[in-house]
């Protein structure tokens, strides 16, 4: 049977709205979640046209804002967009590396109404030693979390954590401390794009995954009351796949720093798909009749083992990036649920990440001259 | 908490009807919860200024209802257990 692509009313709004300003970055992340083909997206979407996809995704019943990249701050207009989501009743977060913050932006965005600001480390390799030996970059957080309270936001800061930091995660949780976070993201790599390039230096051992959540279990009692600590675990380490941005079409609409409509920020890698495009659709039709965002709304894409699992209301099959990428067809399970047909390839993964040698192939960078190489 | 606490709602935290929704949200850092309309009437009122006595009777003048104070400590409880409230100031 094929599923009508027509305006279902068990549709929800898309409340939660996230808006990739631009793919340009200062930094050369090696698990960056943007497209490793991210050199070819030139023509980013003007102030005007943002803030027309503002309003219309706003009329849908979108309030959660994310105003991510690349880097955001990149863009001069950022303060404009902002002002116009907080005018219109969105709650609005922005998702920066702090490069490219001074005071007086932060000051604007504050006086415009920005909501909250997550500070994320990143790191290359060079940076990382730079940021644990506590120079320049951290002089750069500490800085930024220092304006960041001064302007009465609180401090939520993400670091994303892999086989090469991890081991350092007791160097991390106490720079947050010192920074006065209130809220410490540790999320490990999700391997898709550069990180699923990279993914053989990036995938920790399960021994280094028990250290890390001892570590991260006595800050936790130490800073009780003080300090939340999120700790998310690599989902290859899991035997049930998480639900992707909590169900595809249900909830959450990206668009891509060239208009391109995803139902989330890693869909544009999948194949014989073709995503809509803000410059010439509405939001409304996007969400509720285009194909793309319907392509793997509720359960009738489904194949088997999902099809007649009972527990497919709870994950929803898992990533569809994830499939493609481990089992090459995006409408099965994903391969990281132990009734995956393909769920070898995640154990062999896991196999050769509890051995001690470094992979032969060097890291990629996410770099321009890569993306333009890789595409 | 006590009677005489003043409860306020945690900075970078808004309550805001969404008419989509039809509903009050309760919009914090990357989260929101969607609420009922009594918990949304008990949150809207604490605003720093008012004690929980004063949230009490007021809420019990505007529904023209009596014996709202242990429903409305509970909530307070659960919405400080939450995160939502700022820590008390008495
Ligand atoms: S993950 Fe790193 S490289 Fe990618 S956009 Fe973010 S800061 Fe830039
Ligand atoms: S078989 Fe599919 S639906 Fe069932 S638990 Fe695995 S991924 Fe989820």
């Amino acid at each position: 049977m094929k599923a009508a692509v027509t305006t279902s009313p068990s549709v929800g709004p898309p409340l939660w709205l996230l808006l990739e300003l631009t793919y340009r970055c200062p930094l050369q992340c090696v698990f960056c979640y943007n497209p490793i083909d991210f050199a070819k997206v030139e023509d980013e979407l003007t102030t005007g046209e943002w803030l027309r996809v503002l309003r219309e995704a706003r009329a849908l019943g979108s309030v959660q804002l994310g105003l991510s990249g690349g880097e955001p701050l990149v863009r001069d207009d950022v303060e404009q967009i902002a002002a116009e989501a907080h005018r219109l009743g969105y709650y609005t977060n922005l998702i920066t590396s702090g490069v490219g913050l001074s005071r007086e932006r932060l000051s604007e965005l504050k006086r415009v109404g920005l909501d909250h600001i997550q500070l994320s480390f990143q790191d290359s390799t060079r940076e990382m030693n730079d940021f644990l030996s506590h120079t320049r970059t951290f002089e750069l957080k500490k800085r930024c979390a220092e304006w960041i309270k001064s302007h009465g936001y609180p401090m939520v800061v993400n670091c994303v954590i892999h086989r090469l930091n991890i081991d350092h995660l007791d160097t991390i949780i106490d720079m947050a401390v010192q920074m006065g976070a209130d809220y410490l993201e540790l999320a490990n790599t999700q391997y898709y794009s550069w990180a699923h390039l990279n993914r053989e230096h990036l995938l920790p051992s399960r021994e280094q995954l028990q250290r890390a959540e001892r570590t991260m279990l006595e800050w936790r009692e130490r800073m009780k009351g003080k300090m939340r600590i999120l700790f998310v675990v690599p989902d290859y380490y899991e035997q049930r796949p998480k639900r992707c941005v909590n169900g595809w079409g249900t909830t959450l609409a990206t668009i891509a720093p060239d208009g391109t409509a995803l139902p989330c920020h890693t869909a544009r890698m999948l194949p014989g798909l073709s995503f809509p495009n803000v410059r010439t659709k509405g939001m409304r039709e996007i969400w509720f009749q285009s194909e793309a965002f319907n392509k793997f709304r509720g359960f009738g894409w489904m194949k088997e083992p999902c099809a007649s699992c009972e527990e497919r209301e709870k994950d929803l099959g898992g990533c569809r990036c994830q499939a493609y990428l481990l089992a090459h067809d995006p409408a099965v399970a994903d391969p990281v649920c132990s009734k995956s047909p393909h769920h070898q390839v995640v154990l062999a993964a896991l196999d050769r990440a509890q051995q001690p040698q470094v992979p032969e192939a060097p890291l990629i960078f996410r770099r321009r001259e890569n993306s333009s190489r890789l595409a | 908490m006590t009677q005489a606490d003043r409860p306020s709602m945690r900075p970078g935290f808004r309550l805001q009807w969404e008419e989509v929704q039809k509903a009050y949200v309760l919009l914090y850092p990357e989260g929101m919860v969607k609420l009922n309309t009594s918990a949304a009437e008990i949150l809207r009122r604490c605003d720093g200024e008012r004690s929980v006595d004063e949230i009490v009777a007021d809420l019990e003048s505007a529904f023209n209802r009596k014996g709202l104070q242990g429903d409305i400590e509970q909530f307070l409880q659960l919405a400080r257990a939450q995160g939502w409230l700022s820590a008390a100031v008495s």
